[in-house]
């Protein structure tokens, strides 16, 4: 349990001291004393599972969740299509008690309770409910930017959004300058590739640009693709590395990222020898934007089925949805891999690619999300300039 | 006919469940005695568009552990029942001679098979085939006794493991051929729809399913290399851990020597059956384990003929391949593929030393004075993972309520497979109460009846959804999860009442003694026994057993079971 809360700590997910994390085995334990335990404990009672966290989200999000909760109608539609895949939808509950939450967590894997914070549950593992949590959060945030923007576009900005939004920007941390530097490629052991995906990983996750197990890295080197195994930490990646031969000739890769039909397709189809996937938030959020949805006879199913060739500046949107089958963006990233070598997948995340080491990706994939939170911001500012306009004529 | 009670469809859902209900009050008698039920249940999701909604339960009691007995079938079967009318059928009774059932919607006769006596699963799929419907069926296996004979679906999909071929032969029933032409109804189409939408989206992202080296695409065999690579390779009889061929015996030799094709139950898009353009089956993982490092042999076409010749006779291919290395090991030498094949007729045959072997390895290893020497639990043969390599798996065996079984926790999930969440495979923390709800999933989806691999993608969460569509009747995750654990501690009493408590709930002492095959990198030490005891107690607490592993009255009454002493 200690892990899991210094990892929601260390992502500035929540404040020290806060979580309150409970684990049944034989015996129930708990991370802390704390008042919510007696509220909290009853839920193994009601529910089957091993484990339970309840914290108050830190700034922002616990001003976005709270935002999103009192608006939501009793459950939040999550607009990401990665996390909904995995989440679905949000419940929100009013009433801090064992039954309430209960009744929630029957049926979903977290809730969220505006003015406390969020529960999450799993039957496995504290892993479970640090992975539930940050998820919540990304796709919170995700909604609450992309719906401000859209609100913006349709001139539906209330006073009481504004001041939420001038609030929640004030706790967004500044967009950092990287400086992260890697190991020079190419690469001529297996040992030096390991080494090497496993260092890409750690700057990923600590400048923000994934959360929790989301995203993945690889690097092809002597026809095999050696990649990020499905629900590993990036920071952790020692031991959680997987050898897929490009020829098949073991499965030893069955438990590689559900990614993988995507990075080797990339590599067969082009010169690159290293990818990073990310979930950084605005590129995310910016992928998703478009001013025409509300008319379109495909809203709703832009994930998959938009027809525009869409760029944000000179950078690819593409569709479709993670892991394999004929809607796997497997099947639209590799050929925009191979023009741009950085792609956004709609309403999902980055690839970027890189010739011989991970510098050039890294960097790649920190561009790309400059470039979106700076479009996103610029695209308000022209909002507010038109509201400026038609105030002024007023 | 019967037209059970709604509260026992809510209590018990259908397949295993329900199957389970109606096996309770009989359960205590021999698994030959004519007033033994043999059922055949499907789940309230067979034959709407849910994903893996083709499979059914078969549940009896084993003749070859004496533990409840189930299998979860594929095939056709389950959805030609239903559509036939019927959510299960329940057979008790004996026929005077060799004898078949065959039903077309709500016409049932028994014909006479006295004259298919003997005859091979293939002989049988000649006879059915080109005709609608489907079947199931025993072979000459169950005939002469084998006490791991299989009932064999639509020629090559098995009610396996636990003998319910020789249940199926005591009652003189060469076969049930199945006919329906009826509509499923579903509550709320739309609703049944979206369910199907997720379970498809979470099927597409998962690697073990869907991915570039899933089971979609090598079939189980997928798996091969995983307990290669893992140093958890059930090798020699379990004396090591780590087969050196094991790299040129994989999915990939097979796909590229029989260039197989997918195929898979009605229902189901994940289609991991795999059959060469020859028309033969290839082996599943477990399979595919036993004929080569489990008896240290290196030949292919030799895995592909005994799986065959298994599936022609009806035995289950893990306890033949089990009792074969357990043989090996007595006997002090390798044996040869033809002796391997000779032996396997002989066992399907009832003759020379096959007889004795066609007992499985526990009845076979005692009486030639070597119990130490079958690997087994409860009497049931083991599996291809080697509990040395997963202490969740070393409990999901020892606790299993048929044996020596990995399907009913399933732990591999997680501890090799990272799903939901990975779990460190060296310590049992944590496993007890893994195993427990992992059971409890695992008895649902038997219940339901889909197929335990999808869930390797989807949860109860999303499956909730497609039973409340289907049904009309609202339930969540936790809600199937509450009558899955009713489920699985109903089978645990069935168990107490015949003798079975914690004394059972072991594993072979090899485990504990003999260190697995380690490598540089990984050591692979005998199990702690003193912490699998502490694990093993703590299952106990959780599961609302004793100390002994009995079944307390508190708990039975609070899953609103009726209580059988």
């Amino acid at each position: 349990m200690r892990k899991f809360e210094e990892k929601l700590v260390a992502q500035s997910l929540i404040l020290p001291g806060t979580a309150v994390m409970g684990q049944w085995d034989a015996g129930l334990e708990w991370n802390r004393p704390d008042p919510t335990v007696a509220v909290l404990a009853p839920l193994f009672d009601h529910l089957n599972i091993s484990t339970v966290l309840f914290a108050r989200p830190a700034e922002p999000y616990g001003t976005i969740l709270d935002y999103l909760a009192q608006r939501s109608m009793g459950v939040i539609h999550l607009k990401d299509n990665e996390t909904r895949t995995f989440l679905h939808d949000i419940p929100v509950l009013h009433d801090f008690t064992s039954e309430a939450m209960a009744g929630a967590l029957k049926g979903r894997k977290a809730a969220i309770l505006p003015g406390r914070g969020l529960v999450t549950c799993g039957t496995v593992s504290p892993e479970q409910t640090f992975v539930n949590f940050s998820s919540v959060l990304f796709s919170c945030f995700v909604k609450f930017f992309s719906d401000y923007l859209a609100k913006a576009f349709s001139g539906t900005l209330e006073e009481e959004d504004r001041k939420i939004f001038d609030h929640v920007l004030s706790g967004l941390p500044a967009f950092s300058e990287t400086k992260a530097s890697f190991r020079k490629g190419p690469f001529d052991t297996e040992e030096a590739v390991c080494g090497a995906v496993c260092e890409a990983g750690k700057p990923v996750v600590n400048y923000g640009l994934v959360d929790s197990v989301m995203g993945n890295i690889s690097c092809c080197f002597d026809h095999k693709v050696y990649i990020s195994q499905t629900g590993s930490f990036l920071d952790e990646l020692e031991g959680c590395v997987d050898a897929c031969p490009m020829d098949h000739s073991s499965c030893t890769g069955i438990t590689a990222s559900s990614e993988l039909p995507t990075h080797m397709a990339v590599y067969r189809n082009s010169y690159l020898k290293t990818i990073l996937h990310g979930h950084p938030k605005f590129a995310v959020i910016m992928s998703m934007y478009c001013e025409r949805e509300k008319d379109c006879p495909l809203s709703g199913e832009c994930h998959t089925k938009c027809p525009e060739k869409r760029t944000l500046g000179t950078i690819p949107i593409v569709t479709g949805e993670g892991g394999s089958g004929p809607l796997s963006i497997s099947r639209t990233v590799p050929s925009a891999m191979m023009a741009a070598k950085g792609v956004i997948v709609y309403g999902h995340g980055v690839f970027t690619g890189g010739e011989t080491d991970f510098n050039e990706p890294f960097e790649r994939l920190c561009s790309i999300e400059k470039t979106c939170r700076e479009a996103y911001f610029n695209r308000l500012g022209q909002f507010k300039a038109v509201e400026r306009e038609r105030l002024w004529e007023k | 006919m019967e037209t059970p009670d709604e509260r026992v469809y809510h209590d018990f859902v259908g397949g295993k469940g329900m199957a389970g209900y109606y096996l309770a009050d009989h359960v205590t008698r021999s698994w030959n005695d004519p007033e033994m039920p043999l059922i055949f249940f499907t789940g309230p999701l067979v034959g709407t568009s849910s994903p893996t909604s083709g499979r059914m339960a078969v549940m009896s009691r084993s003749p070859l552990t004496g533990t409840v007995a189930d299998a979860s079938v594929g095939g056709k079967f389950g959805t030609e029942l239903k559509k036939a009318g019927w959510d299960g059928v329940i057979l008790t009774g004996r026929a005077e001679t060799l004898t078949g059932i065959e039903m077309e919607d709500d016409q049932i006769r028994l014909v006479d098979a006295s004259s298919l006596g003997g005859e091979s699963i293939s002989s049988m799929d000649q006879r059915f085939a080109g005709q609608a419907g489907s079947y199931a069926a025993i072979g000459p296996a169950a005939e002469n006794g084998v006490k791991f004979a299989n009932i064999l679906f639509d020629g090559h999909y098995a009610a396996g493991r636990n003998g319910l071929g020789l249940v199926c032969a005591a009652k003189n029933l060469k076969y049930i051929k199945i006919r329906g032409s009826g509509k499923i109804p579903i509550h709320d189409p739309k609703g049944l729809e979206a369910a199907r939408i997720d379970i498809f989206r979470l099927v597409a992202a998962s690697p073990v399913l869907m991915g570039e080296f899933g089971i979609s695409k090598y079939g189980t065999g997928a798996l091969y290399d995983l307990t290669a690579s893992r140093r958890m390779m059930p090798t020699d009889n379990f004396r090591k851990t780590f087969f050196e061929a094991a790299s040129g015996l994989n999915a990939h030799a097979y796909e590229k020597k029989y260039h197989p094709g997918h195929t898979g139950c009605r229902g189901c898009h994940i289609r991991c059956k795999k059959i060469s353009g020859d028309k033969e089956v290839l082996p599943e993982f477990e399979t595919m384990n036993h004929f080569t490092a489990l008896l240290g042999l290196k030949d292919i076409s030799l895995v592909m003929k005994a799986n065959g010749l298994c599936n022609d006779l009806g035995m289950d291919t893990i306890s033949a391949g089990a009792v074969l290395s357990c043989y090996s090991e007595i006997e002090g030498r390798a044996l040869l593929p033809d002796e391997i094949l000779s032996l396997l007729q002989d066992m399907g045959h009832g003759r020379g030393p096959g007889k004795e072997l066609g007992k499985g390895a526990f009845r076979y290893a005692s009486s030639v004075g070597h119990p130490e020497s079958a690997m087994t639990v409860k009497k049931l043969e083991l599996p291809a993972y080697d509990p040395r390599g997963a202490y969740g798996m070393a409990l999901g065996y020892a606790l299993s309520t048929r044996g020596g079984c990995h399907l009913r926790a399933y732990p591999i999930a997680t501890e090799l497979l990272r799903k939901p969440v990975p779990m460190d495979r060296f310590t049992f923390s944590g496993k007890a109460r893994m195993v427990k709800i992992a059971e409890d999933v695992n008895a649902m989806v038997d219940s339901l009846t889909a197929c335990k691999f999808i869930f390797l993608g989807a949860t109860l969460e999303e499956y909730a959804r497609a039973f409340s569509a289907v049904t009309g009747q609202e339930a969540s995750g936790q809600d199937l999860l509450k009558i899955g654990e009713r489920i699985y501690f109903q089978e645990r009493m069935m168990n107490s009442r015949n003798g079975f408590d914690c004394k059972d709930d072991d594993l072979p002492e090899r485990f504990f003694k003999e260190p697995g095959t380690g490598s540089p990198q990984m050591d692979i030490p005998p199990i702690p026994r003193g912490k699998f005891v502490e694990a093993r107690l703590n299952y106990y607490q959780i599961r609302g057993l004793d100390a002994n592993g009995m079944p307390l009255q508190a708990k039975a009454e609070a899953l609103n079971l009726p209580w059988k002493t």
